[in-house]
């Protein structure tokens, strides 16, 4: 019986492209909402996942997400060292500097500071130069976006000088960074060239980045961390979900796109809802036979299922796809964020799951009552 | 099937009454049918539009419950068996042929004509070539791959003669099956309805409005504002209409 559902629903070209037209239209825009959402949530956090190698964040309790720096003293570096379990603890600054361009022009910059000896949170993925460049004086790397964006259409100068708090800095390498949610170039130096860079304060230190000794789960050293220092310790993970919940709770981004990706639902039902709701009318003597000829509800409410999953997977295919695509087409337009993790499928799935449900559910009403007895009506 | 069941009538009707509607807006469309048919026989259910023909005949299917009365079809109760059951009586003993074929549009002839085998669980394996023999026999064996859309009005009226009687019902319901053919398709029709369907064992009701096809009856039942009036009896090739008609 499956087969002859089958074979009704896509017998009808225009109504089948129509519901799969409805139901993959809401598909694309929940998927492709989805994914720019995500993406822009991975803005959020893309400094904490361009850290590589530590697997704890320590900073300031009132701290609230990777942006929200509030400088410590750095003799708490001294003091994380300490706790039993600390494999390794180096310092990290992150701030927003602002850079004078040789034409006299402000830009602001996103600054970190490495610890000078170990580097930790290099950029991993070194376009122009290398990472040891940072050892020369007043010398810093910046991610590639940034450096286009402040010199478009010019090739990498080496030796390239920019100002920062009157102090002279040397770009001797391009980098690839992760795009930040501010869109501000990166810029990285030694921890000791970057307080100089940033505005002068009693207290400069952002983070310290530490990682557990061999064995020990990040998760416990973070708790004993914060007991026995009374700093805010974080696994990497933890830091991840945190900031990403700060920018949910206090942004209006999450209401934003849950607004778009809500129209999309309701606009994907009431397409697809309605053309399926016209397809099962129109075949309502074709289910009459079907009941005259001794075809039970219970059979009906499965072939009405099974048609509406088909336009369902369908749709569900052909929208992620093309959500996909337009990922894909977009990948270089640096503006536009887009991430689509497999989160986004089973979101998309679901959504798409209650769209074909809602409209099988409006129309079978109608088989269920049908009168097997309408076939005799001429 | 015993031969002492074949004695009792196969179709027995006493005393069916159906209303429509309710309240003051009820309308009555049989009143009190009685109707008996024997096994073998074709009975031609004739009268004017509106007179309860297509309800006597929903209720003799299963499709329809009376309002009140009693009904006996195949030494079934069809009162009594719950709903559930009347779908499996419908799918194992009935045939049906409609006056607008009712053919799936998007199924080809023969898996039209399989569509009563895959509903009593046929696979399509079995269920195909079995259609085909039956649609071969009427004359359909080159367009078994033809859509409806691509065949005659008589040559879907045999796709639904095939669809009737491909998983050999005992009751054989007509219902105005020559109204939508010419001339020549109708007798074709009627034709093979009268040597294909009529057996021993199988009973079949033709509602029609076509007095050209009289001649196919053994019995013709005319009903007039929700009641028989009148059955006559007839020897198959008698031309004319039934002696209430004239």
């Amino acid at each position: 019986m499956l087969w002859i559902a089958w074979k009704m629903l896509i017998g009808n070209r225009a109504k089948y492209l129509g519901i799969v037209f409805g139901v993959a239209f809401a598909a694309l825009l929940i998927a492709q909402q989805s994914s720019i959402f995500c993406g822009l949530m991975a803005l959020t956090v893309s400094q904490i996942l361009d850290v590589e190698g530590a697997g704890i964040w320590v900073m300031d309790p009132k701290v609230k997400y990777v942006d929200d720096v509030k400088p410590m003293a750095d003799t708490h570096l001294y003091r994380v060292r300490g706790v039993p379990g600390v494999d390794w603890a180096v310092r990290f600054y992150k701030g927003i500097a602002r850079a004078r361009l040789e034409g006299g022009s402000y830009e602001q910059v996103i600054l970190l500071g490495l610890d000078d000896a170990t580097f930790i949170g290099a950029p991993l993925n070194m376009i122009e130069g290398s990472i040891d460049d940072l050892r020369a004086p007043d010398a810093v790397i910046m991610d590639i976006v940034g450096y286009r964006k402040l010199w478009p259409d010019e090739p990498f100068k080496r030796g390239r000088i920019i100002e920062m708090n009157d102090r002279r800095a040397v770009i001797v390498g391009l980098a690839r960074a992760r795009k930040t949610f501010q869109s501000f170039p990166v810029v990285y130096t030694r921890y000791s060239q970057a307080v100089r860079f940033a505005p002068p304060e009693r207290k400069v230190l952002s983070f310290v980045l530490a990682e557990p000794a061999p064995g020990v789960p990040a998760a416990e050293l973070a708790g004993r961390i914060s007991a026995q220092t009374g700093l805010q310790a974080l696994s990497r993970d933890a830091f991840l979900a945190k900031t990403i919940r700060y920018y949910l709770l206090n942004t209006g981004i999450p209401i934003n796109f849950g607004i778009t990706v809500g129209l999309g639902f309701l606009v994907g039902t009431a397409i697809a809802g309605q053309t399926f709701y016209l397809f099962i009318v129109e075949n309502l003597r074709q289910f009459g036979a079907l009941k005259a000829m001794g075809t039970g509800n219970g059979t009906i409410l499965l072939m009405v299922l099974a048609q509406a999953l088909h336009v369902g997977f369908v749709g569900l295919g052909v929208g992620v796809g093309l959500a996909a695509l337009f990922g894909w087409g977009t990948r270089s337009f640096s503006k536009l964020s887009f991430y689509m993790p497999w989160q986004v499928l089973v979101i998309t799935g679901v959504a798409v799951f209650l769209i074909v449900l809602l409209a099988s559910l409006l129309s079978i009403r109608r088989v269920f009552i049908v009168d097997p007895a309408i076939v005799f009506r001429g | 099937m015993p031969p002492s069941a074949l004695q009792s009538p196969a179709v027995h009707v006493r005393g069916v009454t159906r209303d429509f509607g309710s309240g003051d807006a009820v309308t009555r469309a049989l009143r009190g049918v009685e109707l008996d048919i024997p096994h073998g026989e074709l009975l031609m259910l004739v009268g004017p539009s509106g007179c309860g023909k297509t309800t006597l005949v929903s209720i003799i299917a299963g499709t329809l419950q009376p309002s009140g009365g009693e009904v006996q079809v195949l030494g079934h109760d069809l009162v009594a068996m719950p709903p559930a059951a009347r779908v499996r009586f419908r799918r194992s003993n009935v045939g049906f042929i409609f006056q607008s074929f009712n053919l799936l549009p998007a199924l080809t002839a023969v898996e039209n004509a399989a569509v009563p085998l895959i509903i009593a669980g046929w696979s399509r394996a079995r269920a195909l070539p079995a259609a085909a023999a039956l649609l071969d026999r009427l004359g359909l064996g080159s367009r078994l791959t033809n859509l409806p859309s691509e065949l005659s009005g008589g040559q879907q009226q045999r796709v639904a003669i095939a669809r009737a009687l491909v998983h050999d019902p005992r009751l054989l319901i007509c219902d105005e099956p020559t109204s939508a053919l010419d001339a020549e398709n109708g007798r074709i029709t009627m034709e093979l309805i009268s040597g294909l369907a009529v057996r021993p064992d199988r009973v079949v009701i033709v509602v029609t409005h076509d007095q050209r096809v009289y001649p196919y009856a053994d019995r013709i039942a005319t009903m007039e504002d929700g009641q028989i009036v009148s059955i006559e009896a007839r020897r198959r090739g008698e031309i004319g209409a039934p002696s209430h008609d004239k």
